[in-house]
């Protein structure tokens, strides 16, 4: 088991001679054309540094491996297209140990050690929130994957990005007409007791009262919880819908214990891929899950209907048909999370060339183009889906995808519209001081 | 559902994690009482048993209950190997020092805990257990196999209690316990018998982690909840009562189970954890111990 | 402890403020800013090795004064839009509030279950920052908008977000705690502190009243814990739960440990010595919990008293 998690090879799989070489060459080649005379060629030839603060220890290091993947993946796609501007990217990356005072020494790391162009790809939500004030002091744009409400509440600030992954607030209003059609009306919601749980408990009622159902129970739990049973019996016997979000290391204990609590006459079930990513939904116990559905971010098991773009990536990015790492069945991607890490980086490239980026000096330029953003259309970019852009609170929207567990995989069965999961702005970074 | 059966849950929830705490809470009393020594490292222990139940389960092919007995007869002895060797190469040479050792497993901690991570990764794993029967209640389903951890850790309790009681080396180390320099004196052979103690106490932590380990996951950041709650236990069942700390272990898991029936669980957690500390502050020697000597 | 030479002391002191002002306009942009945490950091240290140093009190639960500076600073910002001077003082006033309760209660106890009841009344602390998750943002925490952290003196306003600012503002509040603790534990009451250390009931048997002495320590400790709470809320912006986890209480032990329990330089060096250690093996190898697991136990075996601890036994009798 020598280095099973890639934590040696990642970093340099991005940071090889021949990439660094080819990097200076096309470099070399570009500091005659006009634009970048200005510049001196070791300057223009020098890679664009991407700053990955990223969750190698901690409880977030099973999702911030396959982040490291995915973003490795990305790098080396688009530097082999020809990089950004044409410069090669350099991913520069540092743990965080998913800790928010650990997190806001980093992102300082980045701006005054490192000197990287932006920082990019956090996922755990107190991780952002307590990195944002040193992105924001630093000026560095900080494009984060996290999926939380945090960037699109307006309540950090005009430097942090989420135009890769849809938050949360807009992928549960997104489920809400689907679980009240198709799986039930009296839903009882079973989530973590904090901030994560909290959008959950907070948005599912109204989106789900505009549908004709009702949340008749919400049951939280706290997250060092490791045994889930004694909670069961506030589930409501009326109940036809379970609703359940858990995150973290216990969640295939909850599973189990649903299912020896019910047995085979249970209530329908939706829950969040969250509960499950990193984890095989064929593991003891969790057969109890057949039949029941899930939202995904992006679909982890290889769908019939794939688009060409989203086979390319998967393949980038190592990943087999049953979004497993190719060549270890057992290692279990995060493929709901993780696309959005590609996604992100691909929007970085077209703001830095909208902004025609050269340097650090150019970061407002740069906030300003990812602002200008719009829509980002589906394809090899984009490969989860197509969505669009609100410069005005920086997050992105897109599709959803609801799957069923049949026969110990994930299938598709709706995708959502973009439209479904809109909602009003709650501010304007545009109006900060840059 | 009805308040009769929702309590009757509540207490059988509360059962397992008392059996569960009382093995690990044991194991760090031993060391406590015996040695002196806080050790911060025991909840990592707890984690390495787990860890360990996991890797040899999977090793071993065929029936789910042969990998199982297998974890559950080799991996305390290899977590107590390693107890063993950080006792002689640190905790021994650091004289038992009570802040040095606390600073010693501070950096055993970290150093397991990080070894975990680099060998076995960030997942949370699943053993299967060794048997799978659900019992059926008229009001709802209940796990066989969790019934019979409470029975396991009964068992292993009585067990400890007789060697302790009953044998020489039970003597032995109450003899050390009672007064480490008249043992000396009298030509018992100290220091073995802290070695023997900490690795001792490092096994009940590895066992009760095999076996929870079914109903709950491998995971490298486990630790952590077991060593406080075991923690607490010591204290309120008082230093080195082995009684003591069973009663407690019940009383701890059985509260945990039942206030969450009234109280939204972070306000119960809350407010269990602010009884706990009155108690403790208006009956500092714990509920069985005696005064300080 | 051989007596040391007052003129002898506070010129080492002194001279190590001077230094570090000095560092301010050499450093690299990095370590500058590393630096300005370290110092706001160490002010936790100094006040954790107060009590646990010189009174001999091990607690496990001070992240609950570090972090009821922290939320009485940020939130009276956030919520209440107070000033930073205002909010600077309510977070110290937490703090010491904080502190004589904790300390009425949990002094009648000693020892591990000292250890113990403070590490449970931090949890509840903890445990509550996390229910009243409306005002406090729980787990998630909250930022202080940068344009709330000004600091308007006469004619003159001060951006706390500015590197210099924040850096000599770290100092000075590094220093005035240096220099104070110095003079409380050279002070008579500090002889008695130590005395109780030593032996408490050969001194209430001398007449003093251990409990009020006790009671006052865990006030100034709980009290320095929350100005440097406070601090790191104004100065860096966030305000978050995770600061009163039981990980932030062992910190300030392990740096104090590191550093060297009941010297005054101890909780700088240790706070400097493990954030370095940390941020260097961090760079090439992500397994730096291993080093640094690794170090600390290197560093007990063979530095049994703490970096400045062992200087001071073995070539620098007079150092405080």
């Amino acid at each position: 088991m020598s280095d099973k998690n890639g934590f040696f090879d990642l970093s340099k799989t991005t940071l090889s001679r021949r990439t660094a070489l080819k990097g200076l060459a096309a470099g070399a080649g570009l500091a005659v054309a006009p634009g970048f005379v200005r510049y001196s060629q070791a300057q223009s030839s020098a890679p664009v540094k991407i700053g990955f603060q990223s969750h190698r220890t901690g409880i977030g290091a099973a999702y911030g491996r396959w982040y490291e993947k995915t973003s490795a993946a990305a790098v080396k796609a688009i530097n082999d297209a020809g990089g950004i501007n044409g410069r090669q990217v350099e991913l520069v990356i540092e743990d965080d140990g998913t800790d928010p005072a650990r997190g806001a020494e980093v992102v300082g790391k980045f701006a005054t050690q490192h000197k990287t162009d932006i920082v990019f790809g956090t996922l755990f939500s107190h991780v952002v929130i307590g990195s944002a004030p040193a992105a924001g002091e630093n000026k560095i744009p900080y494009f984060v994957v996290s999926e939380g409400h945090h960037v699109a509440s307006t309540k950090l600030n005009r430097y942090v990005f989420q135009p890769g992954i849809t938050d949360v607030k807009s992928q549960i209003q997104s489920m809400a007409p689907w679980i009240a059609a198709n799986a039930g009306k009296k839903v009882t919601q079973i989530f973590p007791d904090f901030a994560f749980g909290y959008d959950h408990r907070d948005y599912l009622p109204p989106a789900l009262k505009a549908q004709g159902a009702d949340v008749i129970a919400q049951i939280a739990i706290p997250p060092t919880e490791s045994s889930f049973t004694k909670y069961f019996p506030q589930i409501p016997a009326e109940t036809e819908v379970i609703y359940h979000v858990m995150v973290g290391p216990a969640v295939l204990t909850f599973v189990k214990e649903l299912g020896e609590f019910y047995g085979s006459s249970r209530p329908q079930l939706f829950g969040f891929m969250d509960s499950l990513e990193a984890t095989d939904i064929n593991s003891p116990g969790l057969e109890f899950l057949d039949g029941s559905h899930f939202w995904e971010g992006s679909p982890r098991y290889a769908q019939a209907d794939d688009s060409p773009a989203q086979k390319a990536y998967r393949a980038a990015v190592g990943i087999d048909d049953n979004g497993a790492a190719v060549g270890d069945a057992k290692d279990v991607s995060t493929a709901s999370h993780m696309f959005g890490c590609w996604e992100t980086l691909y929007v970085v490239k077209k703001a830095m060339e909208d902004a025609g980026y050269k340097g650090p000096e150019d970061r407002a330029k740069l906030v300003e183009a990812t602002e200008a953003l719009k829509e980002f259309a589906e394809g090899p970019e984009h490969p989860q889906g197509p969505k669009t852009f609100n410069g005005k609170i920086h997050q992105c929207f897109g599709i959803q995808n609801i799957s069923k567990v049949e026969g110990g995989k994930l299938k598709v069965v709706h995708k959502t519209k973009i439209e479904d999961g809109l909602y009003e702005a709650e501010g304007d970074y545009t109006t900060q001081a840059l | 559902m009805h308040f009769g059966p929702h309590l009757l849950l509540a207490a059988l929830e509360g059962l397992v994690t008392s059996a569960v705490l009382a093995l690990t809470a044991l194991g760090l009393s031993l060391v406590f009482g015996v040695m002196r020594v806080v050790n911060v490292a025991h909840g990592e222990f707890f984690m390495l048993g787990a860890v360990l139940a996991w890797a040899l389960s999977t090793a071993i092919s065929g029936h789910p209950a042969l990998g199982f007995v297998a974890a559950l007869v080799i991996a305390p002895l290899i977590v107590g190997a390693v107890a063993l060797v950080a006792e002689r190469m640190v905790l021994r040479r650091l004289n038992y020092n009570p802040e040095a050792t606390i600073v010693a497993t501070i950096g055993m901690l970290y150093i397991i805990q990080q070894l975990a991570l680099t060998f076995y990764g960030p997942e949370a794993r699943p053993v299967e257990p060794p048997f799978s029967y659900r019992i059926l209640l008229p009001w709802f389903g209940y796990s066989g196999y969790k019934l019979s951890v409470v029975a396991a850790s009964a068992l292993l309790l009585v067990a400890t209690w007789l060697v302790l009681t009953r044998t020489k080396v039970g003597l032995l180390m109450r003899a050390t316990q009672y007064d480490s320099e008249t043992a000396q004196a009298f030509g018992i052979p100290v220091d073995r018998v802290y070695g023997g103690v900490f690795a001792l106490g490092a096994m009940l932590a590895a066992i009760a982690a095999v076996l929870i380990v079914p109903i709950s996951q491998a995971h490298y950041l486990m630790g952590q909840d077991p060593l406080l709650l075991s923690f607490i236990v010591v204290i309120i069942g008082g230093l080195g009562s082995l009684r003591g700390t069973l009663v407690a272990a019940v009383l701890i898991g059985l509260s945990d189970g039942i206030i969450s029936m009234f109280f939204s669980p972070t306000l119960a957690k809350i407010i269990a954890t602010l009884v706990v500390a009155m108690v403790l502050v208006f009956r500092p020697q714990g509920l069985f111990g005696t005064a300080s000597r | 402890m051989t007596e040391a030479s007052p003129a002898k002391a506070y010129s080492l002191h002194l001279g190590v403020i001077a230094l570090l002002f000095a560092l301010s306009f050499v450093l690299p942009d990095y370590h500058h800013g590393l630096i300005a945490r370290i110092m706001v950091l160490a002010v936790f240290a100094m006040g954790y090795n107060l009590l646990f140093g010189y009174v001999g009190l091990l607690s496990l639960g001070h992240a609950m004064f570090f972090a009821a500076g922290l939320y009485g600073a940020g939130l009276s910002v956030y919520h209440l839009g107070w000033s930073v001077p205002a909010a600077f003082l309510a977070g110290i006033a937490c703090g010491a509030l904080l502190a004589l309760v904790i300390g009425v209660l949990a002094l009648r106890t000693s020892g591990v279950a000292f250890m113990i009841v403070t590490m449970m009344f931090a949890q509840v602390f903890s445990l509550l920052m996390l229910y009243f998750a409306v005002w406090t943002g729980g787990d998630q925490g909250l930022v202080v908008q940068q344009a709330a952290r000004v600091l308007t003196l006469g004619g003159t306003t001060l951006d706390l977000t500015n590197p210099t600012v924040r850096y000599m503002s770290a100092l000075a509040l590094f220093s005035i705690v240096l220099l104070a603790t110095l003079a409380v534990v050279r002070s008579r009451y500090g002889r008695v502190l130590v005395a109780v250390r030593e032996n408490e009931e050969r001194t209430k048997m001398l007449g003093y009243d251990t409990f009020s002495n006790k009671l006052a320590a865990v006030v100034v400790s709980g009290t320095i814990c929350a100005a440097s709470g406070a601090a790191y809320a104004l100065l860096f912006g966030y305000v978050g739960s995770s600061f009163a986890s039981v990980q932030y209480s062992i910190l300030p032990l392990l740096w104090v440990l590191l550093g060297g329990a009941a010297t005054a330089l101890g909780p700088l060096i240790g706070t400097l010595f493990m954030y370095y250690v940390t941020d260097i093996t961090s760079g090439f190898t992500s397994a730096y919990l291993l080093i640094v697991g690794v170090a600390l136990i290197l560093l007990v075996l063979f530095f049994p008293k703490g970096i400045m601890g062992s200087i001071r036994q073995r070539w620098l009798g007079w150092l405080p």
